[in-house]
């Protein structure tokens, strides 16, 4: 079977600036492949170019053996890419279930002919109701979501992601100002999602996180892959010990 | 109020209309006082130089309008925020100049020989934009266009069609403007560049933004007040336009979000909240 994802050669230059430095990776079926980093590494705009947000200077992209690379933001979302956001994005005015039920394909494909979608209404509050419920906010569904505590947010716009019926699901930073109970929870609720996926990939700088969801992991910075491998292994490796962990001792791995 | 007062609310709600369902897609649009002309225009040649039925000629007039709404949208949208006022500031001032300096519709002198109108009319259109637009409030169309608004990039990342979902709006607001601006030229028998002025496609703004943007019936509230409040306070004299400026600024100042603010939920999960 071909990869979920891959990654071939990618570079993403802004100016002189090389965020990502022709960088090659692949994501294979049923797997969570962790991406680790110092701040700068370029982790982000990876993922920004694996979603559609920027196109890339140079390389291939390629979704299931579909080339990507060139396809606009819409066109690779419906392909099956979902993502959610470092600092998390939701429509902010409107309320849980509505968020996630914006995302229904049925009336994201074709939006114009979204005005008779009266008929399915019932059906499509269902639908989202069930993947409110997934994520544990059936008795928020009716508040609207820029009121929500950060947990219950990062939980929302991963439901809005996977009501897009996505086959990769690209998270970034989801831990980012979470403590250690929230962190446990996210674990969980990350693992639950993987069920629904083909793949994962899950930018992180939390160590507790990358060991407990990820299978493989790849160690960026400066825009190139440092090392990759299990987690245990990356973690040891002098190069991203130094690099990332800023020290050479080995109490945070 | 008498009824040319009336029917001037009537056409000033349908124009308000047709900015509010622009900036549903986050686009504030200073263009709808160009599509109102166009209207006005087509609408008036057609059936006064070439004598089609009044109807036939307003859905020409809207049709014409949709598209030199969509061709000039398709450049324009792909600017954000004061550069897209600007630009469609820039479509009012074409059209005005365009209209001028067109002998075949009188130039700077105007044209006539229009077929009037009705309260009819008027309110019968008023009544049928507004269902479409209350229908398309409790719609899946509307959550799309509140996405696209709230955040194009969101939207387009969950599947959206953003520059298609805007252009698409955009068409059908300036097909709405150009049918109330053919109701307008009709109504008054007579039209002239100067009527059309960006001071016009400022007002209609004015309008959905003092009434509340967030719902449809803030468009009405504003159209409402905006034409018939100058004529309340006509006794003033010269100083009513200072004064009419005043109020509109004390009430931005006190209620930024215009007089109704509120948004309707499109959807409930029928659940007992934070049980």
């Amino acid at each position: 079977m071909s990869s979920v994802l891959s990654v071939d050669g990618v570079t993403k230059t802004f100016g002189g600036l090389v965020a990502v430095d022709s960088l090659s990776l692949t994501v294979e079926p049923g797997e969570a492949l962790g991406i680790l980093g110092p701040n700068g590494a370029g982790k982000t705009a990876l993922i920004n170019m694996v979603s559609g947000f920027y196109r890339p200077t140079a390389g291939t992209i390629r979704l299931f053996d579909r080339e990507i690379t060139d396809l606009s933001l819409h066109q690779i979302g419906r392909l099956g890419i979902a993502r959610t956001f470092q600092n998390i994005r939701l429509f902010r005015r409107m309320t849980v279930l509505e968020n996630v039920m914006t995302a229904n394909p049925r009336y994201t494909r074709k939006p114009l002919r979204a005005f008779f979608g009266f008929g399915g209404r019932r059906h499509d509050i269902d639908e989202a109701m069930a993947l409110v419920e997934f994520m544990g906010l059936a008795d928020r569904a009716d508040r609207i979501a820029g009121s929500l505590p950060y947990g219950d947010a990062r939980r929302l716009e991963m439901a809005r992601a996977l009501a897009t019926g996505p086959r990769l699901l690209l998270l970034d930073e989801p831990g980012a100002g979470m403590n250690e109970e929230e962190t446990e929870r996210l674990i969980a609720d990350i693992h639950k999602c993987r069920e629904r996926l083909a793949a994962i990939v899950l930018i992180e700088h939390d160590m507790t996180m990358i060991r407990k969801i990820a299978d493989r992991v790849v160690a960026m910075n400066y825009g190139r892959k440092m090392a990759e491998g299990r987690p245990t292994e990356v973690l040891s490796h002098p190069e991203v010990k130094r690099a990332y962990l800023g020290t050479t001792e080995g109490e945070l791995v | 109020m008498s009824l040319d007062l009336a029917l001037f609310t009537g056409i000033n709600i349908l124009l308000a209309w047709s900015v509010y369902l622009i900036l549903l897609t986050g686009t504030l649009s200073f263009a709808n006082g160009a599509f109102m002309a166009l209207g006005a225009y087509v609408s008036g040649v057609l059936t006064a130089k070439f004598g089609i039925g009044y109807m036939p000629a307003m859905a020409m007039a809207a049709a014409a309008s949709a598209v030199i709404g969509v061709l000039t949208g398709y450049p324009a949208l792909r600017t954000r925020g004061i550069y897209l006022i600007l630009v469609t500031l820039a479509i009012t001032f074409f059209v005005q100049t365009a209209i001028e300096n067109t002998k075949f519709v009188g130039g700077v002198q105007g044209m006539g020989g229009m077929m009037g109108t009705s309260f009819e009319i008027v309110y019968g259109s008023v009544i049928v934009v507004g269902a479409l637009i209350w229908l398309l409030s409790r719609s899946p169309l509307q959550r799309v266009l509140d996405a696209v608004r709230e955040d194009e990039h969101v939207a387009g990342a969950i599947g959206i069609n953003v520059v298609y979902v805007r252009l698409a709006l955009f068409g059908i607001g300036a097909a709405l403007a150009a049918y109330a601006g053919g109701l307008y030229a009709h109504h008054m028998f007579f039209v002239a560049p100067d009527h059309f002025t960006i001071i016009v496609s400022v007002f209609i703004v004015l309008y959905v933004i003092m009434g509340g943007v967030n719902n449809m019936w803030g468009s009405v509230v504003g159209a409402v007040i905006l034409t018939v409040l100058p004529e309340a306070i006509r006794f003033i004299g010269e100083w009513r336009q200072g004064v009419f400026g005043l109020l509109i600024v004390i009430l931005l100042l006190f209620r930024r979000d215009g007089i109704l603010p509120f948004r309707s939920v499109t959807a409930r999960s029928g659940r007992k909240a934070d049980a």
